[in-house]
């Protein structure tokens, strides 16, 4: 019987509960679609370079997913409340007839347990196929190749899902039992709300407030855009955040009041058709959701700046890649390799063949291994030096106690690389890197990670003396410079010391030979064939090496940018997941705030009908109020990213020409357009319902 | 005198076939330009049905309605829409005044619908504020003016658009006795200074004392009719008691 009541009020309330199923359906679509992703076809084929990539990826998804469920589980609880307030007066009704707290709070579980599994069928379905389309963007975005297309349903991930909605449904069943238990019936019978008192802002006050907002927003849009450059710490940046926040909310205090009083003294539009009550409508309820305005304005500001610029990013992340990638390949072998050794963490017997090997250079192992040497140009080959007299520690000297006090977490007994200085301009020469030159007893330091960079500058400004192989050594500048050895996704370099050749290193203080070199060829597909030498496990090289256990590490151009890609994919993908689900967040609140009031509206929408207005006008009415308030945050916060997406850029330094920002805004649109779109829609029918006269 | 609202054989039925009910039952009457007239009735006999009808909020069963010799129940749509709006004026008991409008908003509501130009509507509304006294209200809200003043403020807004005929809803039932004694006197200048021609439907013997003529109603027929002539409001009063008595009790049981 209850259950019977339960789907009768479903059909029967269906309009008011589109939204809130609107809300769950994209919700768990989302939810699904970014959680199956590292399953997805294309995105397995953008990350097989690096395993890790994937599992980093998997991490940071599901960390974000646990935030993203957190803010899915409370709309979806604020939603609910909507629709339990809208029925107040039914549930009295039921109570009045006998039925108990208990029962009801039955009937609303059995609605729950309805809503839930329909909109995860659905929710999973759509999830399902939208993630098909993705993969094809993946491709699109990524020139992954797609060539391979199958269809994939991520179990995991469905179940995932299924799981964490059960969790917040759950949640949703506990607060409802609690709501409704703590209802009393005369509250419940007389819950249709009379006119409120209506609380009219001084109009001379509000114009003079939106001006100083406008002037605050001004001032912020002039700092991060022409005075950008003078952004340099963290604290500026947050001050004009601040002040942006002041000025969204006081914009939107002052704007309805504004607007109001600006119309006002047009009175020829004023007076005009339903203009008069559709402005008083908005300033009426604008005064009351300020505070939820400015958060959904600035949520919008959020998303549209994330997606536009991690859209972009993936261009930025590429210019970079390009100077860390002078060469088409890197090959390093340890030397002098002893009968036991650890790799990774896990010992290794050497065999007899490998440590004959760690005394050659890396060509003859080529050579040895039947690669033909001439598929590869430009090689150098240089011997980096390390030894246990010349530890990281060392290197600090006197700064030591006071450096691990910072960072217990480093290693300190570490042996820093060595090079000789007319070694590694053999290999600057073939980067393009800058060369440099060093007195008998000087040497330079290379370094290029922030970290490490910042540490050791304040080493070297001490004129910090060094001891290497018997011979004392004083830095020739105080701090360090630019250079890198072994090609990476970005400037990860965190030390690397250059002595003249005239030092005394000797054969048992190498540590490793060093290759770099070019691939023999002008396509990209010759490339391509090359590489497969290196990275394919069934390769002649590879097998040979396996066979006789000689470990021959590197890393190609090819791998490291698609690796990097990998990275850009993870930014970009947590960005467009955060982002449409602030987006939901925003036009559902929006949505349900605007259904909230339609009711609370009714009376005055019906003393329009009884005016004489014909349905054409209350529903155009109707329209142009709702949106109106659907674009007052969504233009205010376009007009926050305008400038907000080129500090971005400021800030990525990215040469990003307007062409290349045009797709990622055409695209940021075009979701907003359509998820927004829907809430919209879904709005204005559902409050047309509401004030449609029984 | 022209007519301004002729009622013929309006009947109305509610139900089926099995289970009919007459809300009215062959109804006719006439109202004369620049007259005020009430119907009385108890609960349940078909008054505000009639008004309604009349009001072209519901369709009659049967009958025809002229106003202005204009068969309403042969409007549809927007004909009918624009005909209510421009042709008819309505007061209603909760005043239904926009709680977000001011005062003088919500009398020019009734002209911006109407599409009237803006310097029409300024001089309008001032023009009738000032004879139902309400000009020093006109820039407060709803909420800042007494339940009088509210209904003064409904009453200007169903006049302004120079309506044909002006249906009152039970208006003085959310009124305090001075303030429905006050309102009444509106009613009085309204019909008498601008010529409006008032339809009141009303229980209250008072209230109803104001109009010209009375039309009781019981059971959906028209049960007696008692005009006030050169009596004054007083006799008049107590003859719409009498009636009253003999409507309240049933007759059919007491003989």
């Amino acid at each position: 019987m209850l259950f019977k009541l339960s789907i009768k009020n479903m059909k029967k309330s269906f309009k008011d509960y589109a939204i809130y199923f609107l809300t769950l359906v994209l919700g768990v679509a989302i939810f699904y679609m970014f959680n199956s992703l590292d399953t997805q076809q294309a995105m397995l084929d953008v990350s097989t370079s690096t395993r890790e990539i994937i599992k980093l990826m998997i991490g940071m998804l599901n960390i974000v997913s646990v935030f993203v469920a957190v803010t899915l589980g409370l709309l979806i609880a604020y939603a609910n409340n909507f629709l339990i307030n809208r029925r107040k007066k039914e549930f009295g009704i039921y109570m009045i007839l006998g039925m108990g707290k208990r029962q009801i709070s039955k009937i609303i579980l059995f609605e729950t347990i309805l809503v839930g599994i329909v909109s995860l069928v659905c929710g999973i379905v759509i999830g399902v196929f939208a993630s098909q389309f993705m993969s094809v963007l993946v491709a699109k975005l990524f020139e992954a190749d797609m060539s391979k297309f199958t269809f994939v349903f991520s179990r995991e991930a469905c179940i995932k899902t299924c799981i964490y909605f059960a969790i917040m449904y759950l949640a949703v069943m506990i607060f409802n039992t609690i709501t409704i238990s703590r209802y009393k019936l005369i509250n419940l019978l007389t819950a249709i709300k009379k006119n409120e008192k209506v609380k009219m802002k001084n109009p001379f006050i509000s114009i003079l407030i939106f001006l100083i907002a406008a002037g605050i927003l001004g001032f912020c849009y002039y700092k991060v855009t022409i005075d950008a450059n003078k952004i340099t710490e963290i604290s500026q940046m947050l001050q004009i955040i601040l002040l942006g926040i002041l000025g969204t909310f006081l914009i939107f205090w002052s704007l309805s009041g504004f607007i109001l009083r600006l119309v006002q003294s047009l009175k020829g539009t004023y007076l005009k058709g339903t203009n008069m009550f559709v402005l008083r409508q908005i300033n009426n309820k604008i005064n009351t959701t300020v505070i939820s305005m400015t958060v959904i304005c600035l949520m919008l500001f959020m998303t549209i700046s994330i997606l536009s610029s991690s859209l972009s990013l993936r261009n930025t992340m590429q210019k970079d890649l390009l100077d860390m990638t002078p060469v088409d390949l890197n090959l390093y072998k340890t030397a002098n390799l002893p009968e036991e050794y650890t790799r990774y963490g896990k010992k290794y017997r050497a065999t007899e063949e490998a440590i004959e090997d760690s005394k050659i250079t890396i060509v003859e192992t080529l050579e040895n291994n039947d690669f033909d040497i001439s598929k590869l140009k430009d090689i150098v080959e240089i011997p980096i030096y390390a030894t246990n007299d010349l530890t990281w520690g060392d290197f600090i000297g006197d700064k030591y106690e006071e450096v691990k006090a910072q960072f217990p977490m480093l290693k300190y007994d570490t042996a820093e690389t060595i090079v000789k200085v007319s070694d590694y301009n053999k290999l600057a020469k073939l980067y393009g890197n800058e060369q440099y030159s060093l007195n008998d007893d000087e040497y330079i330091v290379l370094c290029e990670f922030d970290n490490m960079l910042s540490i050791r500058n304040g080493v070297l400004e001490k004129g910090n003396i060094l001891e290497i192989a018997g011979k004392e050594y004083k830095p020739k500048y105080d701090e360090c410079k630019e250079g890198f050895i072994e090609m990476s996704t970005s400037h990860t370099n965190t030390g690397i010391i250059l002595v003249p050749d005239s030092c005394n290193l000797t054969e048992d203080m190498k540590e490793e030979t060093f290759l770099a070199a070019n691939y023999n060829a002008t396509s990209d597909e010759e490339k391509e064939e090359i590489e497969k030498n290196f990275i394919e496990s069934d390769s002649i090289l590879i097998k040979n090496l396996e066979e006789k256990g000689i470990t021959l590490d590197g890393m190609t151009r090819i791998s490291i940018i698609e690796s990097s890609t990998g990275v850009a994919a993870i930014v970009v993908f947590i960005a467009i997941y955060l982002g449409i689900i602030f987006l939901i967040a925003s036009a559902a609140i929006l949505a349900l705030k605007q259904l909230t009031e339609s009711a609370d509206n009714k009376q005055r929408y019906i003393i329009l009908r009884k005016i004489g207005c014909d349905e054409k006008m209350i529903n155009q009415a109707l329209f142009r109020q709702i949106a109106i308030f659907f674009m007052l945050p969504l233009i205010l916060a376009i007009i926050h990213s305008i400038f907000g997406i080129q500090f971005a850029i400021t800030l990525m330094s990215v040469l990003a020409s307007k062409e290349e920002l045009l797709p990622s805004a055409i695209a940021t649109v075009l979701i907003i357009g359509i998820v927004y779109g829907l809430y919209f829609l879904a709005t204005y029918f559902g409050s047309k319902n509401i004030i449609k006269e029984e | 005198m022209s007519t301004v609202l002729e009622v013929k054989n309006v009947e109305k039925y509610y139900g089926n076939k099995s289970n009919l009910t007459k809300a009215l039952n062959n109804i006719s009457f006439k109202v004369e330009k620049g007259e005020f007239v009430g119907i009385m009735g108890a609960s349940g006999s078909g008054k505000t049905t009639l008004l309604n009808c009349i009001s072209t909020i519901d369709r009659v069963t049967s009958g025809n309605i002229f106003i202005n010799n204009l068969d309403i129940t042969k409007l549809k749509g927007n004909n009918l829409n624009k005909f209510r709006r421009e042709e008819l004026g309505f007061i209603f008991q909760d005043f239904n005044l926009l709680d977000t409008l001011t005062a003088y908003e919500n009398i020019a509501l009734a002209l911006t619908i109407q599409k009237v130009h803006a310097k029409e509507i300024d001089k309008r509304v001032k023009e009738v504020a000032s004879k139902l006294e309400i000009s020093d209200i006109l820039k407060k809200y709803p909420y800042q003016i007494s339940g009088g003043q509210k209904q003064r403020v409904a009453s200007a807004r169903a006049i302004i658009t120079n309506p044909k005929l002006v249906l009152a809803d039970e208006p003085t039932g959310a009124l305090d006795s001075k303030s429905a004694r006050q309102l009444l006197e509106t009613f009085d200048v309204l019909n008498r200074s601008l010529g409006s021609t008032i339809l009141m439907v009303t229980h209250d013997a008072f209230t109803a004392s104001y109009a010209d003529r009375i039309i009781f109603i019981k059971d959906g027929k028209i049960f007696n009719e008692l005009t006030k002539g050169n009596s004054l409001r007083k006799q008049f009063f107590e003859k719409i008691i009498e009636v009253q008595t003999l409507l309240g009790g049933d007759l059919n049981d007491v003989i």
